[in-house]
């Protein structure tokens, strides 16, 4: 099992996260990604160039094609760029074997997705604790933290309860303390609010602000919602495969 | 990592128990059947091998060699050669003979009152009865005291029973055999026909000595039956003993011997290889419904690594390698499997007692084969989880996690 680096329970858990501030998570280099359908080559990412730092709050904004769900798919070491170099903490992954990957998408990657996916028929807890699974943490170790990124997202009551017996922002939240139980570098969000209703979605980015403000964690969001685009600190536009606007709020 | 994709196989075939026990009953019919038909096969065997050895597959027969006179020669016992002694010799110094007893025989008429009877009169020593295993139905065989004191003494078979006493005791009565008296002291049990057809309850045995000197006149026997201790030991048996008499009758080297020994040791070995044969047929048509079994699993696997598509692309997401969802899969089909071949060692067990007694056929139930069928029950497991187990691990992550 890779386990190298077994952060110790003990420390912090943003101690990794706030370490030095400002360091790159995230630089890309002139960055294409080309798919060929048939006959058709798609040219989904043309030369994009991005950097991100520790404890960031960035979305990712477009339109559906833009390119922006292929750039997560990169950031998140499921899919590999046609040409450019991707540096995540400095080390160029898109040389990696999926081995590899599978183990930099464990340690230093944790996922948000819009429909939750959760695992069916396994309790909250129990999800949470899945990342884990896979680095060799003994069940005790695995249980207690699991409890402890549960609580930080404010659902350690429901611990217990299935996936069906909690509502859209709770099931939400269970996947945010999963994508958090590994202390990753960063976490991609893809349209985490695009199945919960207007409330739900503000106490989610609300939990997404805390995290990275209290915690220093660094979040790239993709959204197709100004509004919700509006909650990170840095919002990049993508359109045609290109990125055409990069600003922060102030 | 095994243990926890052990946990993970027992709460995803727990979500799905009656698809998982429909699954495992293909492996269930075909562990049984490979135990119950491989324990009618070894039953069958075993009975065949008893049945042989109640032929006398550990029976030696020592005949004297034959002689050449003036280019004719004698058939098979022609010689004078063996003597009582040499069957004493034989008891004494070769510990795998159980037994062994001189044989002189001779049709003679026997009268007793005013019935008479023609039939082999046989001289034989008490150990003959331990040698053939002939029972004594009333009365008592001939002792170590009969043979020193040349008793006239007489055991006689059911056939002879019957045609000189029809329904009087014969037991204490007198029969004459070339004119001398002998006490009728006991009644062999039935022994039937034997292999050719000869009655061999149509006999008359006497002491050997009595034989030799009273009725006979001889001083030779006419052949040593020896019992070795096995059927195993046959051979042997027979090779010391050839040893032995060569020793006795003082022959030197490259001189031919003056006996010969015979055994059914190679009857009893093609009829316990063809009853082999057919634990081996019967045990493969079972071994049919195993793999028919093992295919079951590999069909349910395929549809459940389907199903669970998203489930394959949210390990992937937080980390899991293509190994560990092989791993995952195969244990899953291992467990199957198993847990199957389980249940069906004990359905194997359980029908072949119930074949034993209301059929009554022998069977037989060796270690060996439950191990073995569990072992490849669980070699089905992963052998047909393989391949739905590779799927799994070949998909692509962006895919399966978009997988509807």
């Amino acid at each position: 099992m890779a386990s190298d680096e077994h952060p110790s329970l003990s420390a912090p858990l943003d101690g990794r996260m706030n370490g030095d501030h400002g360091a790159e998570v995230i630089r890309i280099c002139d960055l294409h990604k080309t798919y060929k359908m048939g006959d058709i080559e798609v040219q989904a990412l043309r030369g994009i160039n991005i950097t991100i730092r520790r404890s960031e709050f960035v979305a990712v904004m477009g339109a559906s094609g833009s390119g922006k769900s292929t750039i997560m798919n990169i950031l998140g070491c499921l899919d590999r760029p046609t040409t450019g170099a991707y540096f995540l903490e400095g080390q160029d992954v898109s040389a990696l074997s999926s081995d590899e990957w599978a183990h930099i998408r464990n340690r230093k990657i944790g996922f948000v997705f819009q429909g939750f996916n959760l695992l069916n028929r396994t309790s909250a807890v129990e999800n949470v604790e899945l990342p884990m699974m896979y680095n060799g943490f003994h069940s005790k170790e695995r249980r207690q933290r699991a409890w402890e990124v549960l609580k930080l997202v404010g659902l350690e009551e429901r611990s217990h309860h299935l996936p069906n017996q909690l509502s859209g922002g709770q099931q939400q939240r269970v996947a945010i303390a999963r994508s958090l139980v590994n202390r990753p570098s960063l976490i991609l969000a893809d349209e985490p609010t695009g199945n919960l209703d207007t409330k739900t979605s503000v106490e989610i980015m609300e939990l997404f602000q805390d995290l990275n403000m209290k915690e220093g964690i660094t979040i790239v969001l993709v959204t197709h919602e100004p509004d919700i685009a509006r909650y990170a600190q840095r919002q990049i536009v993508f359109r045609d495969g290109l990125i055409i606007s990069d600003t922060r709020n102030h | 990592m095994l243990f926890m994709a052990f946990r993970i196989a027992l709460r995803a075939l727990a979500r799905n128990k009656l698809r998982s026990f429909l699954t495992m009953l293909g492996i269930i019919i075909g562990v049984g059947a490979v135990i119950a038909m491989v324990a009618i096969g070894e039953g069958a065997k075993k009975r065949v091998q008893e049945q042989i050895a109640s032929l006398g597959t550990n029976l030696l027969v020592i005949l004297p060699g034959t002689v050449t006179l003036g280019g004719a020669r004698t058939g098979s016992g022609g010689r004078q050669t063996l003597v009582a002694s040499d069957a004493r010799a034989i008891m004494r110094e070769i510990p795998v003979v159980a037994g062994a007893s001189p044989v002189v025989r001779q049709v003679q008429q026997v009268i007793a009152g005013d019935q008479n009877w023609s039939t082999p009169v046989q001289g034989v020593a008490p150990e003959f009865q331990q040698i053939r295993e002939w029972q004594v139905q009333e009365g008592r065989f001939i002792s170590q005291a009969d043979i020193e004191n040349t008793a006239k003494v007489a055991l006689i078979g059911q056939t002879v029973a019957y045609n000189l006493f029809g329904d009087n005791d014969p037991i204490g009565a007198v029969i004459r055999i070339k004119k001398i008296p002998f006490h009728v002291i006991g009644i062999l049990g039935a022994k039937g026909q034997s292999g050719n057809g000869t009655d061999q309850d149509d006999v008359v045995m006497v002491p050997y000595t009595t034989m030799m000197k009273l009725v006979m006149g001889v001083t030779y026997i006419q052949q040593i039956i020896v019992a070795a201790v096995s059927a195993d030991t046959t051979q042997e048996a027979n090779n010391q003993i050839a040893s032995l008499l060569r020793q006795r009758h003082k022959l030197r080297a490259g001189v031919d011997d003056d006996f010969m020994i015979r055994n059914l040791s190679d009857i009893a070995e093609a009829a316990s290889n063809s009853a082999t044969v057919m634990a081996m047929l019967l045990g493969s048509i079972a071994s049919v419904s195993l793999l028919v079994g093992g295919i079951g699993i590999m069909n349910i696997m395929l549809v459940s690594v389907t199903e669970r598509t998203r489930e394959i692309g949210i390990r992937m997401a937080v980390g899991a390698r293509s190994r560990d969802i092989m791993l995952q899969f195969i244990v899953e089909a291992v467990v199957m499997a198993a847990s199957g071949g389980v249940i069906g060692i004990l359905v194997g067990i359980g029908s072949s007692n119930l074949i034993k007694y209301l059929a009554e056929l022998p069977t037989l139930i060796r270690p060996e084969i439950i191990a073995i069928s569990f072992l490849v029950a669980g070699a089905v497991g992963v052998f047909f989880g393989f391949y739905p187990a590779k799927k799994a691990a070949n998909l692509d992550p962006i895919d399966a996690l978009r997988y509807e």
